[in-house]
């Protein structure tokens, strides 16, 4: 059963074609991969994806339940209630908020209670409220960022921002989730523990989960697929296996070596 | 017919006391992305300093336009010294509070040293008063002087931009302070250049609107302000070119809304057309889209 | 946890009857003489004032120069009707309308407007309240220039509570509510709150047809204390004045507006004879607090009893080390 397919996607900005002509599909379940050198259009693609912005031409389309839906021009909080979910390359935490709060406004899609509950707090405003926290919480527990839930989140370390990032993105309840590098900046440790939990949250989470991702250790060891991007466009695709002697790969990264990882 | 051509010059002039308050504001806010409301007052105090220097040291019409210039310089780098520069990297909030700020620091300021009251500039005399007919048709010395000096600072304006070394680095840190920086670029002198640029163009305006409307008060800045700045975003802000254009159709609507409409409309109208402008094209006539970069 | 919240709810209430009785004592025994009253009115118009504004620029960070526009609209409802109608109905009536008349107005200017960022919107408010002023000055109902008197008085402390208190309340409890998260996370970053599936736009006009709304109560209050209206009371100085309170107090914080609005009203009663040295007062307190402390007195903290508690605790802290 396919979660997502993208059709010909192509985005320029000016005449300068960020992503041209890319094609993706994707199983529900499945973990891809996406790599490719500096400035080859990933995070354009998931800018494409989560509606930041609005592709020059091509589809989109996410499955749920096996029933799909264009989503490709839809604002970015629709495709969020759609079951698609991101972090960000550079961490965009709610920096002077709590970590708690962070997640809860994650959360607001699928809160019940309407406007004059929130004026007025009338008993529906305590129910749903205190439900929220608790899944809050839980969500939290998971991460092990639970002890945290007061700190702001600027106050965080690095890593833990980065953990904070997934949190929030997992509170909107995604199907789909899309990470945005998310072992930039962490040592071969912390990068290897995140490889786990990322691994672990697909199962637990009955998630489908797209990655961008630097580190070819993480990459290498979690995809099942991966697809490689360079100058925009799609220049392959298969298992880490095959990537990784794929000769036109290896001339796009020139120098850095995939073998090594 | 005669009338609308007469509307078109009434509409000119004060166009080009628009266009000359929007340059600054235009070339502020391209360099560093503030609506610098006190560029109005900067207007005012020109004003002022032209009307001491007329009626008490009887001064011509050159010198006090020059004196005006100076003096206008010296406040515009001083407020942006004192006000602006430590709010260089705060938010844009903040540092567009600290020049509203600004802005009622230099009126109520002006108005506790030279009173509430409207004064009135010395009568012209001589080359200034002399009019011209064209059958029904009115054209006046002052309007004349109005356009060519304005010509005449744009034209020097274009030349600093343009040609010289420090124009070039205005634009060089409108585009990237940081790169600009890194070029050896003293990206701080060259703010203070622009502002001094900017205010010495206000200076020379409200010079031009004491011969031209006579009357001035402290507070006479904050419409014509308002105005310019509409004008400079109507031409897409940050753009020299854009200012000049969009300051001639401000003046010129307005003149015609109080000519042909209610004259009491003519602010409403300036407001309209600018929430419009922001609604359809925020970018201005001459200006491009842009995104956040994510 | 119930308890909890019952206890915090019961604190609230007990608060704020103090705050009603004491004040409805001092009046009473005329130590808050009708001079007084004066500035207790004022001080409360400019709390709703202070408190709206705060929700669309402090907590949602879009920049609004407009709110005396907001405030015109209910002010001249309220004139309108009460003057047709002078009974404490017609009064209540003309507070309603006056309000949903401002929400109304703020909805249709906040829709397209607020698409445009920071100081584009500042100044797309700013205009929206000058044609709105011009507007009053040149109908027929609204009697120009010259304004509305004598308008019925019917504003005594009661009202001025139940107004004031009400609005704070009804605030600060949306701001507690998932929606008002929504609002404060396009204030911390609009495209990750986006991405999370927080519709922008939808809370922004939310915020800013709430503020309009409760200046619009602001204005009906005012008009109907002062009981003369017009519209040159409503321009881009107005504006500026909620703003400086807001700024002072802390954006993002509703106890700081609450603490401006009170010394900034005083203040300002007893510069009333120096015009101009109050507003070099003004000019000077804005760019000094944004230079020095930008996040204002409170920052975007709120005054609570904990606060006093912790403060005791260092207090005694200290005192145990020395």
């Amino acid at each position: 059963m396919p979660i997502l397919s993208i059709k010909k996607l192509t985005k320029s900005f000016g005449g300068l074609m960020a992503v041209s002509n890319v094609n993706i599909e994707m199983e529900k379940g499945e973990l891809i991969g996406l790599i490719g050198p500096n400035g080859a259009g990933k995070t354009t693609v998931f800018n494409l994806l989560t509606g930041i912005y609005e592709p020059s031409s091509g589809t989109i389309t996410f499955y749920k339940d096996g029933v799909g839906k264009e989503i490709q021009g839809l604002k970015p909080h629709a495709i969020c209630k759609e079951g698609v979910a991101r972090t960000f390359q550079n961490i965009r935490l709610f920096k002077d908020l709590t970590v708690l709060d962070n997640v809860r406004i994650a959360m607001h899609k699928n809160v019940k209670y309407g406007l004059l509950s929130s004026f007025l707090h009338l008993p529906s405003y305590y129910r749903e409220e205190k439900e929220i926290v608790e899944k809050c919480i839980e969500l939290l527990k998971v991460f092990n960022l639970e002890h945290k839930k007061n700190e702001y989140a600027k106050n965080l370390p690095y890593g833990e921002q980065r953990r904070l990032e997934i949190v929030r993105a997992m509170a909107t309840d995604p199907k789909l989730l899309l990470l945005d590098e998310p072992a930039a900046g962490m040592n071969p440790a912390e990068s290897q523990k995140l490889t786990e939990l990322i691994a672990w949250l697909r199962k637990e989470f009955d998630l489908s989960i797209l990655l961008i991702e630097h580190d070819m250790s993480v990459v290498m060891k979690i995809c099942e697929r991966i697809y490689v991007l360079d100058h925009g466009m799609v220049i392959a695709n298969g298992a880490p296996e095959e990537i990784k002697s794929n000769r036109r790969v290896i001339e796009a990264y020139l120098g850095e070596d995939v073998n090594n990882a | 017919m005669e009338q609308f051509l007469q509307q078109i010059i009434n509409g000119i002039s004060l166009g080009s006391i628009y266009a000359l308050i929007a340059l600054g504001y235009t070339m502020v806010y391209g360099i560093i992305k503030l609506i610098n409301f006190a560029h109005g007052d900067i207007y005012m105090v020109g004003a002022y300093v032209g009307y001491f220097c007329m009626t008490f040291l009887k001064l011509g019409f050159l010198p006090s336009l020059l004196i005006a210039m100076v003096f206008c310089t010296l406040l515009g780098v001083t407020v942006e010294k004192i006000a602006y520069k430590p709010l260089r990297d705060s938010t844009r909030i903040a540092v567009l509070i600290t020049a509203i700020g600004a802005s009622l620091f230099i009126e109520y300021g002006t108005m506790f040293f030279v009173k509430a009251g409207v004064r009135s500039y010395p009568d012209m005399t001589g080359l200034l008063v002399k009019q011209f007919r064209f059958g029904d048709i009115v054209l006046t010395m002052q309007q004349i002087i109005i356009v060519i000096t304005t010509v005449l600072l744009m034209i020097l304006l274009q030349f600093i931009v343009k040609k010289t070394k420090i124009g070039k680095a205005m634009r060089a840190v409108s585009m990237d302070k940081d790169a600009a920086r890194l070029m050896g670029i003293n990206v701080d002198s060259t703010i203070s250049f622009t502002f001094a640029i900017g205010s010495a163009l206000a200076g020379a305006a409200g010079v031009l609107v004491g011969i031209y409307y006579n009357s001035i008060n402290p507070l006479m800045g904050i419409m014509p302000g308002l105005k310019a700045f509409v004008a400079a975003v109507f031409g897409g802000i940050g753009i020299i070119p854009g200012a000049m254009i969009g300051g001639y159709i401000i003046g010129t609507i307005e003149v015609l809304v109080s000519g042909y409409g209610n004259s009491m409309y003519r602010d409403a109208v300036v407001f309209a057309i600018l929430i419009l402008i922001l609604i359809v094209r925020p970018a201005g006539l001459l200006g491009k889209n842009t995104r956040e970069k994510v | 946890m119930k308890k909890v919240l019952e206890s915090s709810v019961t604190k609230k209430i007990i608060s704020l009857s103090l705050t009603f009785v004491i004040v409805q004592i001092l009046i009473y025994v005329n130590i808050i003489n009708s001079y007084l009253q004066a500035t207790l009115a004022t001080i409360c118009i400019n709390i709703i004032l202070a408190v709206s504004l705060n929700l669309i620029t402090g907590f949602t960070g879009q920049f609004s120069l407009g709110h005396a526009g907001f405030m015109s609209i209910g002010a001249y409802v309220c004139a309108i009707i009460t003057m047709r109608m002078s009974t404490i109905q017609g009064f209540i009536l003309g507070v309603l309308l006056g309000a949903i008349a401002a929400a109304i107005v703020g909805f249709l200017v906040g829709l397209p407007t607020l698409r445009l960022q920071g100081d584009y919107l500042a100044i797309a408010t700013l205009g929206m309240s000058e044609i709105i002023r011009v507007i009053f000055l040149n109908m027929k109902i609204t009697n120009g220039a010259a304004g509305l008197s004598p308008i019925p008085q019917f504003v005594n402390w009661p009202w001025l509570f139940v107004f004031t208190a009400g609005t704070v309340l009804l605030i600060s409890n949306f701001l507690k509510s998932s929606h008002g998260r929504a609002c404060i996370s396009i204030r911390e970053d609009e495209i990750a709150a986006e991405a999370m599936g927080i519709n922008a736009t939808k809370y922004k006009v939310i915020a800013f047809t709430v503020g309009a709304f409760c200046a619009g109560i602001a204005g009906a209050v005012y008009a109907s204390y002062f009981y003369f209206i017009k519209p040159d009371l409503f321009g881009f100085l107005k504006s500026i004045d909620v703003l400086v309170i807001v700024v002072l107090g802390g954006l993002g914080s509703i106890s700081g507006s609450i603490l401006a609005a009170i010394l900034l009203s005083l203040i300002s009663t007893y510069l009333q004879s120096f015009a101009e040295l109050r507003m070099v007062l003004y000019a000077l307190i804005l760019i000094i607090i944004m230079i020095f402390r930008p996040q204002g007195l409170m920052g975007s903290k709120e005054i609570s009893l904990s606060m006093f508690n912790n403060l005791g605790n260092r207090l005694t802290f200290k005192k145990g080390r020395t």
